[in-house]
């Protein structure tokens, strides 16, 4: 087995009460690679998580380890960890045993083993402090060593950050990578957090309704979105129609804030009114609304207009084009190269 | 670990079928034929008896009046008594309030039948109270005689009231002080708000305490059968039927008082409300406020600690009794003489020792069976799902809502005869019977304690788990059980204790061999041997104190 497919997912499907929740997705996760699954609420990224471990079985479709097929291998068989969203710490055991609970060692090996995974996480000689007692963060820790203890094929972690203060999450999250990282271990996550999903991801999965949009680095699926979904959920983008934009009638083209700008010109396509600014520091967001339902966001110099102001935009880079029949690379601004194709 | 183990439960599917669906038609079944057959044979029974004859009968339609509104009294009664208690222990602070709180559900701990000769040997003809007045007066002759409906009223009242003051209180506690606040702000007076918030709010605990009453008083059997003298109501009506070889007419009445009892139900379930008033976020309770005034302080202190002791006079009053010699003890206002010799004739005499053995492990068996088929009932309904879980809710509900002596009866006429080809046996008369209805009636008290359990059990744990390689049996021992513990220890204690102290169902199963301590306390009582009837008492309540105590240390 090529190291390309460590962990391959291969046509996944599965349904509740005849709703597709998971409709055909293929993935492969390469070893040692960690994998953000990202998509709003009911994307079905939580599904394909559970499905990975087992505790949902898949109407169609194979799960590929290393080689071997776990399709129809139980959980307790699988040899893949998980954390849990709420970590689901054993409230009745100690640190230690919820740590040791998944160890097949016995005696000196089993207490040095718990000892290793807890000193991993920063949390060596907590063996037996309560699981109660352990704030958020800890109990994220200990409920990671627990699951890294029997050393696992592939790691899997629910939200890992959602149950978090917020204070707290980016110097958890650094941490998270770090254990992951020192553990070498595939890993698979969800998130429905971008900036969570960019940052521990190597690749990142955009799902939407049950179907896979787009696996690929931040870059590539900010600066070439496979589908509109993907163009408006990563980052943002505003819905031009595509005569404005220098495309045909029935087209509808999507831009990034960044790829608008204020012009003088009495010949530019778009024209509004300012109706809201936010402050982000230098730049800002500038919502502007014009006729016939025209609605765009420009990201400017926070003194570049003010609200009520009438002002004029030139289009950029074209993301995104959807509608029927126009296919375009290119938008006629700057040389950008956002793919088309309607979604 | 390479080797991928089949999906799970394929050894024991059957044409497709699921395990846990199997398991559940199963259950189905078993609950079935032990809960609901025996009332269904006793219905098919019951209509083919002369039921027109039954119905002209006028003292058949005053027991059952007489249980309709006696259980309606006791309900008002319990209210009376017990939600003003929860108002001024929840929202007031005093002196004392902790542990006068505590001392408030103490009629908890004495079994219904040894409440009911506590009551006796306190307010009897002979009792304490009646001597002392007696004395005090100079009377000839006892000042009253505590029988009829006033005297079952009162047992009802003081072992009921309990549920009014348990329920409100913790429907108090779960109050947001914000809905308070907020009626306050828009200029509600205390009436108003108590009346526009706090009532409506309280509604389920309130419904929830009333069911609880309304059922228990109309099941009630000690308290009709010590103190009913010419007053029947219907449960003390079907024994006696019973008892006198009218197995017709028992039938026909333990159908008529099932019908009440499942329309008592149906309507006070409705009256309940569908529970939907759940505070929105997760404000804090209202912290109790302190009585202002130091005169209305002290006067609650006084009154609580006298209302404490008079709780507790029932208590007292057994372990007196327990402590009186036989024989020495005739004319004088208080004993004369104390001893722990009832207690060694408990200890020492085989005969005696036998009814408290046979109700230890009869308890502990149907305990044990009921907290299993909890158990399975619990994963089966909450963590797989499985279509019959409504129909297993309903079947571990049923004896509940079943006043005992019906389930005795049902059990009865079912294992009376033997029809194996029905599913019929002879079980009447044997060591079976007595464990067996013990089983049946604890099933509503784990099934409860134990769905509610599982339903609070977050799934993840087992999960969590599963993916550490734990097979089915080590989840169930190392995760399940351990993390459902609080509803183990609730269900299990309250099973057991209400299985020790039966009486409802014994007084019609007993062989002379599985005679429980219930059975005992009564024909010492008839042989008066009241020292030693007593004494029962006060091991029956001491065990099933420290049977609940366990329960709620072992649950925290």
């Amino acid at each position: 087995m090529t190291d390309s497919g460590f962990l391959a997912i291969e046509g996944l499907r599965r349904a509740f009460a005849g709703r597709a929740a998971v409709d055909d997705v293929s993935l492969q996760v390469r070893r040692g690679e960690i994998l953000a699954l990202l998509g709003p609420s009911g994307s079905g990224k939580t599904t394909t998580l559970r499905l990975l471990a087992g505790f949902e079985k898949p109407d169609a479709g194979r799960i590929v380890v290393d080689g071997e097929d776990v399709t129809a291998v139980r959980p307790e068989a699988r040899r893949f960890g998980m954390v849990f969203q709420h970590y689901a710490l054993f409230p009745h055991l100690d640190v230690g045993e919820n740590v040791a609970f998944g160890l097949a060692l016995s005696g000196e090996a089993r207490t040095r083993r718990v000892a290793e995974s807890l000193a991993m996480v920063d949390l060596a000689g907590a063996e037996r402090r309560a699981v109660s007692e352990l704030s958020g963060g800890q109990q994220q820790r200990v409920a990671l060593a627990r699951s890294l203890a029997p050393e696992p094929r592939v790691l899997l972690l629910d939200e890992p950050l959602s149950n978090l203060d917020p204070s707290l999450r980016e110097r958890t999250r650094r941490e998270l990578r770090g254990a992951i990282r020192r553990a070498g271990i595939t890993t698979v996550f969800v998130t429905h957090e971008q900036e969570e999903a960019f940052d521990l991801g190597d690749r990142v999965a955009v799902l939407s309704a049950g179907r896979l949009e787009q696996v690929g680095t931040a870059d590539e699926l900010y600066e070439s979105p496979a589908t509109a979904f993907v163009a408006r959920f990563i980052g943002r983008a505003s819905a031009i129609p595509g005569a404005l934009a220098g495309g045909a009638v029935d087209a509808t083209a999507l831009v990034r804030p960044e790829e608008l700008r204020f012009v003088a010109d009495e010949g530019a396509a778009l024209v509004g009114t300012v109706v809201e600014r936010r402050f982000t520091g230098e730049r800002a967001y500038f919502a502007v609304e014009g006729a016939d339902g025209l609605t765009f966001e420009v990201l400017a110099p926070h003194g570049a207009a003010r609200v009520g102001d009438v002002v004029r935009a030139a289009v950029g880079r074209v993301l995104f084009w959807e509608g029927a029949g126009d296919r375009r690379d290119q938008g006629p601004g700057a040389g950008g190269q956002g793919r088309g194709g309607a979604a | 670990m390479r080797r991928g183990r089949p999906a799970a439960g394929a050894g024991l599917a059957l044409r497709g079928l699921s395990s846990a669906t199997v398991l559940a038609g199963l259950l189905v079944a078993l609950l079935a034929w032990l809960v609901l057959y025996p009332l269904l044979v006793v219905a098919a029974d019951a209509l083919r008896a002369d039921v027109v004859a039954v119905l002209r009968s006028r003292t058949e339609w005053a027991a059952l009046w007489g249980s309709v509104w006696i259980s309606v009294a006791s309900v008002v009664l319990a209210a009376v008594i017990g939600v003003p208690l929860a108002v001024l222990f929840e929202r007031y602070d005093f002196p004392g309030r902790r542990i006068l709180g505590a001392l408030m559900a103490l009629p908890a701990v004495l079994p219904p039948l040894v409440g009911v000769i506590a009551f006796l040997f306190l307010y009897g003809e002979s009792g304490f109270i009646a001597r002392a007045v007696q004395a005090v007066f100079g009377l000839r002759d006892a000042p009253w005689r505590l029988q009829g409906p006033g005297a079952i009223l009162l047992v009802h009242a003081y072992s009921m009231y309990v549920y009014f003051y348990l329920f409100t209180r913790a429907g108090l506690a779960r109050l947001d002080e914000s809905m308070l606040e907020a009626a306050a702000s828009l200029g509600a007076g205390r009436w108003r708000t108590w009346r526009r918030v706090v009532l409506p709010l309280l509604r389920p605990s309130l419904g929830g305490a009333a069911l609880l009453v309304f059922m228990t008083a109309l099941a009630s059997f000690s308290a009709p059968y010590v103190f009913g003298g010419g007053f029947r109501v219907m449960t003390t009506q079907i024994v006696a039927t019973k008892l006198n070889g009218d197995l017709p007419t028992a039938m026909i009445e333990t159908l008529a008082l099932t019908v009440v009892a499942l329309a008592g139900y149906a309507l006070l379930r409705a009256g309940e409300g569908r529970g939907a008033l759940v505070a929105i976020g997760k404000g804090t309770a209202p912290r109790p406020r302190r009585i202002a005034s130091p005169l209305l302080r002290h006067l609650t202190l006084v009154l609580g600690w006298g209302f404490a002791a008079l709780l507790l006079l029932p208590h007292v009053t057994l372990l007196v009794v327990a402590l009186v010699p036989e024989g020495t003890w005739t004319t004088e206002a208080l004993p004369p003489l104390y001893s722990l010799a009832n207690f060694a004739t408990l200890a020492t005499e085989a005969e005696r020792l036998r009814p408290l053995l046979n109700s230890l492990w009869m308890a502990a068996i149907a305990t044990a069976g009921a907290v299993a088929v909890a158990v399975l009932a619990g994963h089966l309904v909450v963590r797989r799902g499985v279509r019959l879980g409504r129909a297993i809710e309903w079947l571990l509900a049923l004896p509940w809502v079943v006043p005992g002596t019906v389930l005795a009866v049902a059990l009865a006429t079912m294992f009376g005869v033997a029809r194996p080809l029905a599913g019929r046996f002879v079980l009447v008369g044997t060591l079976v019977i007595l464990p067996l209805a013990y089983f049946v009636r604890s099933l509503p008290l784990t099934g409860r304690a134990l769905l509610a359990g599982f339903r609070q059990l977050d799934p993840a744990l087992e999960e969590a788990a599963q993916s550490l390689g734990a097979g089915r049996w080590r989840r169930l021992w190392r995760v399940t059980l351990p993390a459902l513990r609080p509803s183990l220890a609730a269900g299990a204690s309250l099973a057991f204790v209400t299985a020790l102290g039966d009486f409802v169902t014994s007084v019609l199963l007993y062989t002379y061999e599985t005679r429980p301590i219930s059975i005992e306390i009564l024909s010492s009582l008839r042989l008066s041997d009241v020292g030693v009837a007593a004494a029962f008492g006060v091991v029956l309540m001491t065990v099933s104190a420290l049977a609940l105590g366990v329960g709620a240390r072992v649950g925290r």
